[in-house]
């Protein structure tokens, strides 16, 4: 208690100093969450995006759907599966699908697509499927009529109520063919997807493809992504071949690199800061200690051991450490959680890529309780780190030259 | 009773190629209740011998004997302990904690001992009292004057209840005022306790005081006369 009194103490007796100390420290920690929060608001509204515009977190297929994407590979959904699916706590939704492509042709114009078959309902409480719809109607269960996206109705000229013909290969090379009418537009914010989405009712779809009962992969959600490893790994355990499950970042390996190298990129500058942070606390111990050689003199010479002097010092440091490491971190939180309520709108180029991969171009902030402590442990380490060099000193302070300074 | 024993102390310093006998042999010893002043000019060797004489710094050749304990033959660890226990020390100037106040000042070398508290308390009290300033307890160093500081220092280096007290020069920094009141007081002090004081000094009015005086020049015992007082 002695020590901790001392070194609070000496930690005041040049105030702008420790303030000024901790105060870089303050700011280290506010900027470094400030960005590490935009950074995981960033990937997360990233991955929900993705997530939720087409792939879900997970999904069930056969392995060799995996490795060759045709009508034949698809399978029947079992209740052992099923079973599985819903004893696992993290999965809050799930839908089927069976998707193949297909040649679509109005009167005179013929042109590939992917046809999707869905549950309707929770297909949109999966994706929101129905939020693309542009003109005419979503489908319902049942439903014989198709859902075809923008680009796709505009080549083939043909609009609502009009109707399609599709024909392409079914389950085990059966002829596929049959006539649709258009019930609804989509307008996806992405020109890709634009060009050949057509949606169908799944039964519709299964009998269309002469495939009943099968899907070509079945889609799992969970609450967000910092739920999926568990999820992952209790279906993991209990799926078997010839089905597997992958999650999102193994249906989307580019995404997945991409938030890596701005991973990176981050840890990069923000070593950097704390670097600047490390490099003021440590002159500033320096300085003190060269102030204060006497006085340490004075204090081993009538008879304080030299260990004893290093807890003291040590605990100064770390106090100046604590002292705008948490003070940061206090400052911090309301500040996040003001951009975590009130993203910013982005807007140029940026936005527009982020609106054509269907991505709501804001900035977003995450108050995932990571961005926070992250930050705390980082500073307690480094003056952790920093203050073993005043120990050190206090082991090796020569005596007489200190007396006489 | 001899409290100090010192035979052949020798303290050579080598730096840049010359050597610098700074204490070269003094065998001399020190008796309970001394009030002693080592003097000599300047670079004579006076705070040399009185550093080597407190365990402060190491001897080249010779021993020092302090109640029977070979003190150079202590691990650094029991050496700074030893200090403790058996050595006030007065320094010419800056000698005090300066986040401390005068009483914590006092208490901080009863608390390393591991007095316990009231003791500790009632030491300070008294100790600052018998040196005058007991109306300054709570002030911090910087708030007092030079010459209090020094009293504040005695008192520290009493209350430890030290074999002996070394003083490097306590008057040098002080007006001839505050010396004269530092002097009576110590003075006091070593005929109240018996506590042994020896100091190195340039000053006459602490010479004019000492009931001894070793005369120290290029490390060596010019001469070393008692007097009655
Ligand atoms: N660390 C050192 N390295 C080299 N020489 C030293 C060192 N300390 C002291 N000396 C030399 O030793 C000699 C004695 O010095 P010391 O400080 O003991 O003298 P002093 O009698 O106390 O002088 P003063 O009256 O000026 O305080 C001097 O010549 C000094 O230059
Ligand atoms: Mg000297």
């Amino acid at each position: 208690m002695k020590n901790f009194k001392i070194a609070w103490r000496n930690l005041w007796r040049k105030p702008w100093r420790t303030i000024i100390t901790s105060g870089s420290i303050f700011f280290g920690v506010i900027f470094t969450a400030l960005m590490t929060s935009m950074q995981y608001g960033s990937y997360d509204s990233m991955i929900d995006n993705v997530v939720k515009f087409y792939s879900g977190y997970m999904q069930i297929f056969t392995e060799k759907y995996y490795e060759n994407k045709t009508i034949n590979n698809t399978f029947k959904l079992n209740d052992s599966i099923l079973e599985i699916v819903r004893t696992t706590p993290e999965i809050t939704q799930y839908t089927s699908r069976l998707e193949y492509f297909t040649l679509a042709s109005s009167e005179e114009l013929t042109r590939g697509a992917m046809v999707i078959g869905i549950e309707p309902e929770s297909e949109n409480r999966v994706t929101n499927l129905k939020k693309w719809v542009n003109e005419g109607h979503y489908l319902n269960k049942g439903d014989k009529g198709v859902l075809v996206a923008i680009d796709l109705a505009k080549y083939l000229h043909i609009g609502i109520g009009d109707s399609l013909v599709l024909y392409g290969q079914g389950f085990h090379g059966v002829m596929a063919a049959g006539i649709y009418p258009v019930k609804g537009i989509l307008k996806f914010p992405s020109p890709e997807l634009n060009k050949q989405f057509i949606y169908m009712d799944l039964t519709t779809a299964q009998t269309f493809f002469s495939a009943p009962d099968r899907l070509s992969s079945f889609v799992l959600m969970v609450e967000d992504h910092y739920h999926l490893t568990a999820a992952m790994n209790q279906l993991r355990k209990k799926i078997k071949a010839p089905f597997t499950v992958m999650s999102w970042d193994e249906l989307q390996p580019e995404l997945v690199s991409m938030i890596e190298a701005d991973k990176a990129g981050g840890v990069f500058m923000k070593a950097i800061l704390y670097m600047i942070i490390t490099f003021g606390i440590f002159g500033t111990i320096l300085m003190m200690i060269s102030e204060r050689k006497r006085e340490l003199g004075v204090m081993i010479a009538i008879g304080m051991q030299r260990h004893k002097l290093g807890i003291i010092l040590f605990i100064e440091t770390l106090l100046m450490g604590l002292l705008g490491a948490l003070s940061g971190l206090l400052a911090s939180i309301p500040l996040v959680y003001y951009f975590f309520k009130n993203p910013i709108p982005l807007t140029g180029d940026a936005a527009k890529t982020m609106i054509e991969m269907g991505i709501e171009p804001y900035m977003y902030f995450s108050m995932h309780p990571k961005v926070f402590y992250t930050q705390a442990i980082i500073v307690f380490i480094i003056t952790m780190v920093i203050a073993l060099f005043p120990i050190y000193k206090a082991f090796t302070l020569k005596l007489i030259s200190a007396l006489r300074a | 009773m001899n409290v100090i024993e010192i035979k052949d102390l020798v303290k050579i310093y080598n730096s840049s190629e010359v050597q610098v006998k700074a204490v070269n042999g003094i065998t001399v010893n020190f008796e309970e209740g001394e009030f002693t002043a080592v003097v000599g000019p300047s670079g004579s060797g006076k705070t040399t011998f009185l550093n080597m004489l407190g365990g402060l710094d190491r001897p080249t050749s010779g021993s020092v004997r302090i109640g029977g304990t070979e003190v150079w033959d202590l691990s650094s660890r029991k050496l700074i302990d030893f200090r403790m226990n058996n050595i006030g020390f007065v320094f010419q100037s800056y000698n005090l904690i300066p986040v401390l106040t005068a009483g914590e000042n006092v208490e901080f070398i009863m608390h390393l001992q591991g007095r316990p508290k009231k003791e500790r308390t009632e030491r300070t009290k008294e100790m600052l009292e018998a040196m005058g300033i007991g109306d300054r307890i709570k002030s911090r160093p910087a708030k007092l004057s030079g010459g209090q500081q020094q009293r504040v220092a005695v008192a520290r280096a009493l209350a430890s209840k030290p074999e002996f007290i070394l003083a490097d020069e306590p008057t040098a920094n002080l007006d001839s005022h505050s010396t004269s009141e530092l002097l009576e007081l110590m003075s006091k002090m070593n005929k109240k306790y018996n506590t042994t004081f020896i100091f190195a000094t340039h000053d006459q009015r602490v010479m004019d005081k000492a009931r001894r005086i070793i005369t120290i020049e290029d490390g060596k015992i010019l001469s070393d006369e008692k007097f009655k007082r």
